[in-house]
């Protein structure tokens, strides 16, 4: 038990997924200019990488029972794509409230590197099955938390005063790299 | 012979994938800790891209349209799965060093970007030589953002101490921060001069924000969506 909190606190704050693994940067810049479509897009991720690490950590299994664990990059990215296919049509069919707030993120999850990467760490760490889902939702949680702050942060600055050439992008960069640097400041907590 | 030397000077120059195109942006903050790490990224790029243009143009007429997604995605895996194994066995310090950044060049929109604008309409050998153009533009967009991490982050450039000994190193640029803050000056500067970049113009795309990730309000992807389905039907 105790190791399986380290490992949530480890993946969600100290190795934050996009402020020190630049994984899932895409969503990260694209979808914060909003706090409610920020946190939906987390939601949506948390949802998809905790059944995506489950599903790989079993998949792994099977691949090392045929001794064909050099195949793990093909068969991650085939089974995380074709999931959130089926993710998507059982929640339009049986959740209609679910798939109404989280349904528009799930195609653009496909290309989130957030996911393939959460389920190669998990096998080359050597985690368990039970590790492994934790992990995955700890990942995801540390996405949500770190798109949600730069979402809140961009809606404050919306409105200042920012150098011609800096508006855009280049602020949100600025601001994605100071949050990088008080992240680093978790890296005393293990 | 223009005709294939126009990929080249298209991929290291007009289109720059980092530069102009802003595509595959995590490998490019992650491994550019270094020059010598920057590149080594950037040519194992490149030998995926050349490989998986050739075999996807190969077989651009045989792929059916309706499933080109998923083909290009197993081509792609499968190459890279090669390119892995090759850098396992002959330089297995690169291999550490990139780590699992190496398997994640699948999901580099780059290479799938080429697959679907390039590979699938052009010969193979034409799509080679955009694999060429784009790996080198991607190689040199890389090595120049090391470069510069390296030169004030370590004082060095490709290991060899160039920066006078009274010279205090930014060691935040070479850690994780540092790669956002050299993303965000490029950027800057790119603006100001009013160059050619995703994050100032348009991009011509059939879809409806333009393909422009970075001014997206989040809202986009569902008009996206809903035209894509149209398309399909």
């Amino acid at each position: 038990m105790k190791s399986l909190i380290l490992t949530l606190i480890s993946v969600s704050l100290v190795n934050n997924v996009v402020l020190s693994q630049f994984l899932g940067l895409c969503p990260f810049l694209g979808v914060s200019k909003k706090i409610e479509t920020a946190a939906g897009m987390g939601g949506a991720v948390i949802f998809v990488i905790t059944i995506a690490s489950a599903v790989t950590s079993l998949l792994y299994q099977v691949l090392v029972f045929f001794h064909v664990e050099y195949l793990e990059t093909v068969a991650f990215i085939l089974i995380i794509a074709a999931l959130v296919q089926l993710v998507e049509l059982f929640l339009k069919k049986f959740s209609k409230g679910l798939y109404n707030s989280l349904g528009v993120y799930l195609p653009l999850i496909t290309t989130n590197c957030a996911v393939l990467g959460v389920a190669l760490t998990n096998v080359q760490n050597g985690f368990d099955f039970v590790t492994s889902v934790v992990a995955g939702f700890g990942t995801a949680l540390g996405f949500t938390i770190s798109i949600v702050i730069l979402a809140g942060i961009r809606e404050k600055i919306e409105d200042n005063d920012i150098p011609e050439a800096f508006k855009g992008s280049p602020i949100v960069l600025i601001t994605a790299g100071l949050m990088a640097i008080a992240f680093i400041g978790f890296s005393g907590l293990i | 012979m223009k005709k294939y030397l126009k990929p080249l000077y298209n991929g290291i120059i007009k289109e720059n994938p980092t530069f102009v195109l802003m595509l595959g942006m995590c490998p490019t903050l992650a491994v550019t800790t270094s020059a010598i790490n920057g590149m080594g990224m950037g040519l194992t790029t490149m030998v995926v891209l050349i490989m998986s243009n050739f075999v996807i143009s190969l077989l651009r007429h045989v792929i059916p349209s309706r499933v080109r997604i998923p083909a290009y995605i197993v081509i792609v895996a499968s190459m890279v799965t090669i390119v892995q194994l090759l850098l396992q066995g002959y330089i297995p310090t690169l291999y550490d060093t990139l780590g699992i950044y190496i398997p994640l060049i699948v999901v580099n929109c780059i290479i799938l970007g080429r697959a679907e604008a390039f590979a699938s309409k052009n010969n193979p050998l034409l799509s080679i030589m955009d694999g060429i153009g784009m790996g080198l533009g991607f190689t040199l967009a890389l090595t120049c953002i090391g470069l510069v991490r390296e030169l004030f982050g370590a004082g060095t450039a490709f290991n060899i101490p160039v920066m006078p000994d009274s010279y205090e190193p930014m060691t935040i640029l070479v850690m994780a921060p540092g790669a956002f803050f050299v993303l965000s000056l490029l950027t800057a500067l790119q603006n100001k001069l009013k160059m050619p970049s995703a994050t100032n113009t348009k991009n011509p795309s059939h879809l409806k924000c333009g393909g422009d990730c970075m001014n997206c309000h989040g809202n986009t992807c569902l008009t996206n969506k809903l035209s894509l389905e149209k398309e399909d039907q």
